[in-house]
């Protein structure tokens, strides 16, 4: 409950934050908005109409009860209601980002698993050389690579694009590989942790096959820090998605948000901003309410 | 509330709180070790001595211009007289390549440094002060926090508008946070130690404190934490100015010119290819650094 009354105070501040921000940048955005020709008399109704010549805070609370009801106002540059704009967008970005987290979760587990039980082998050195390169290459570079080589060279898969399920393979690994190669490399040094301590020796001497000491002792106790960790990541998920939707063109928020900027469309940057950050947001309290559920420990301190 | 990352950094150096004085070694000790012990940290010092030579010396390196046109020889392939071809407007790709180290090393180390400061003291105020300060200080940055990086960085840049300044500003407002949660805790765990204990019995100035005691006792983390921001920064700003709103022409960044090769990406992928290598370099030498630093500054992990 404390928790969860800190995120909303987070949330409520953010949106603060961010409000002001947006209403500092110079120039009137209705005269950006309406062009060249119109006269000062149209400005100044479009002005009023928009609720702009009103206080910052009472702009502010106004904004705030839309908010809070879905009504994020209406884009600028594109006429639509920003609430449903984001709505259509925010499908493709949860495909995106589900998929990206299925690759990372399933490569990343895997690799770090077999990099543990294999220590110092090639397996090993091979999947945490491919960890750290998807650690240190900026997305965009993963993302024109597996662009350039499976989709312009080989054909296997469209270059960018929604139309069928087979385009959001490339765009699902460009995202997913940087989370892939942290849950790997955070699996492998739990794991080598863990399979020294004491109870482990106790279940070898039991008795117990290797797979059964893996799979039913060793394996439970890395998945703590590794479920935190991916609701953590969800995070550098949505960073990354501006960059991997951009590449790849698909229709989502990240993409809506860098829209939102070119065309100087403050209520449409700011619904997928605030509307992003509160997915962190929740992300998070997530990720703490879970910690509590898988660790008795935590559970008897609170 | 700290994120995983930071509990790592701080669990790392808690270890050392308990050490005998005596027992501590000086940091020119500790580095000589690492090179020492450290092959992957050695060579990364030196490959970022060699980028930094390279930044400096870049006039030298290479007998074309940043800005030299050549448009009869426009999107060359690599070849001897360019070895990494040549771009949209017939420049050199490997002289873009050098000048441009010159805008993505100073963001990754400019912004970085003013971060540590800035997040370092407000860290350091906020534990050793408490009460509402703590509050406020820590509040802001949860907020900070709580974006998601990129979007977080967009907003600000939108709002200042783009060009080197603005990005330094704006890596700097984004990156403050983590180091402020990390310093505040390091604060906390030295306002109970002894020394500090007897530094107030004796009636030195809180202010003396925190600049006496305290921050040179932060510092080792906040090396470390240095070096790990570093690459941060520099994948931060490539894909700012991949978007187009971080540096702006006809100044060149890393991530400007995968921004402008995008464009040729299937005449001529180099283009974008070499930069984004590069920018791989500098990430994954900084991050080797930042391992291997805090490898010795910790004693508890080099057991492993």
């Amino acid at each position: 409950m404390k928790r969860l009354v800190q995120a909303l105070l987070v949330l409520l501040l953010v949106s603060l934050l961010l409000f002001i921000m947006l209403r500092i940048v110079p120039g009137n955005p209705v005269a950006v908005l309406m062009g060249e020709h119109a006269n000062q008399e149209t400005i100044d109704r479009v002005t009023a109409e928009l609720g702009l010549d009103q206080p910052i805070h009472v702009q502010f609370f106004r904004y705030l009860t839309g908010a809070v009801r879905g009504d994020f106002g209406t884009s600028y540059s594109l006429g639509k209601p920003v609430s449903q704009l984001i709505g259509s967008a925010f499908l493709n970005t949860l495909l995106l980002s589900l998929a990206a987290a299925l690759f990372a979760w399933i490569t990343g587990g895997i690799c770090g698993v077999l990099a543990a039980i294999r220590k110092n082998s090639i397996a090993d050195r091979l999947f945490m050389g491919f960890s750290l390169l998807g650690i240190s290459m900026p997305v965009f570079m993963v993302a024109m690579i597996l662009q350039y080589v499976f989709a312009y060279w080989l054909h296997w898969v469209p270059i960018s694009g929604t139309a069928d399920w087979r385009s959001f393979i490339l765009p699902a690994i460009a995202l997913g590989w940087n989370s892939a190669g942290s849950i790997a490399r955070l699996i492998r040094s739990a794991l080598l942790d863990i399979l020294e301590d004491d109870y482990i020796d106790t279940a070898r001497a039991k008795g117990l096959s290797k797979t059964s000491v893996l799979f039913r002792h060793a394996l439970r106790n890395t998945m703590l820090p590794t479920v935190t960790m991916m609701a953590l990541q969800f995070s550098a998920l949505l960073s990354g998605a501006v960059i991997t939707e951009t590449i790849f063109s698909i229709n989502g928020i990240g993409r809506l948000a860098v829209q939102a900027i070119n065309a100087r469309d403050v209520p449409l940057l700011q619904g997928t901003v605030l509307f992003s950050t509160a997915l962190v947001i929740l992300g998070n309290l997530i990720a703490d309410l879970l910690y509590k559920v898988l660790d008795p420990r935590t559970r008897k301190e609170a | 509330m700290l994120r995983k990352k930071e509990k790592q950094i701080v669990a790392a150096f808690e270890h050392r709180a308990g050490d005998e004085i005596g027992e501590q070694e000086t940091f020119g000790v500790l580095m000589r070790r690492m090179l020492r012990e450290n092959k992957l940290a050695a060579v990364s010092l030196l490959v970022i001595i060699l980028m930094f030579l390279c930044m400096a010396l870049a006039p030298m390196l290479t007998s074309y211009g940043e800005t030299d046109m050549d448009l009869l020889n426009r999107l060359q392939p690599p070849s001897g007289a360019h070895l990494l071809g040549t771009d949209e407007g017939g420049r050199d790709v490997l002289t873009r390549l050098l000048y441009g180290s010159r805008v993505s090393l100073m963001v990754g180390i400019v912004p970085t440094l003013l971060s540590m400061v800035l997040g370092a003291l407000l860290g350091v105020v906020a534990g050793y002060r408490g009460g509402l300060t703590d509050t406020v200080i820590m509040r802001l940055a949860d907020v900070v926090l709580a974006f998601p990086s990129m979007l977080l960085a967009m907003v600000i840049m939108y709002t200042l508008g783009g060009g080197l300044f603005n990005v330094f500003l704006t890596l700097t407002l984004m990156n403050w946070g983590s180091v402020a949660r990390i310093a505040r805790s390091e604060t906390l765990r030295l306002k109970e130690s002894e020394y500090v204990e007897a530094a107030r019995s004796i009636g030195v100035s809180g202010w003396n404190i925190i600049r006496r005691h305290i921050l040179p006792n932060c510092l080792p983390t906040l090396i470390v934490l240095f070096t790990l921001n570093v690459p941060a920064a520099i994948l931060t700003e490539s894909s700012l100015s991949f978007l187009g709103l971080g540096i702006q022409p006809p100044s060149a960044s890393w991530g400007l010119m995968v921004n402008t090769g995008r464009q040729y990406l299937y005449n001529a992928p180099w283009l974008s290819f070499a930069p984004s290598a590069a920018i791989m370099v500098a990430v994954l030498s900084f991050n080797f650094l930042g391992d291997g630093l805090r490898d010795v500054l910790d004693p508890r992990q080099r057991k492993q």
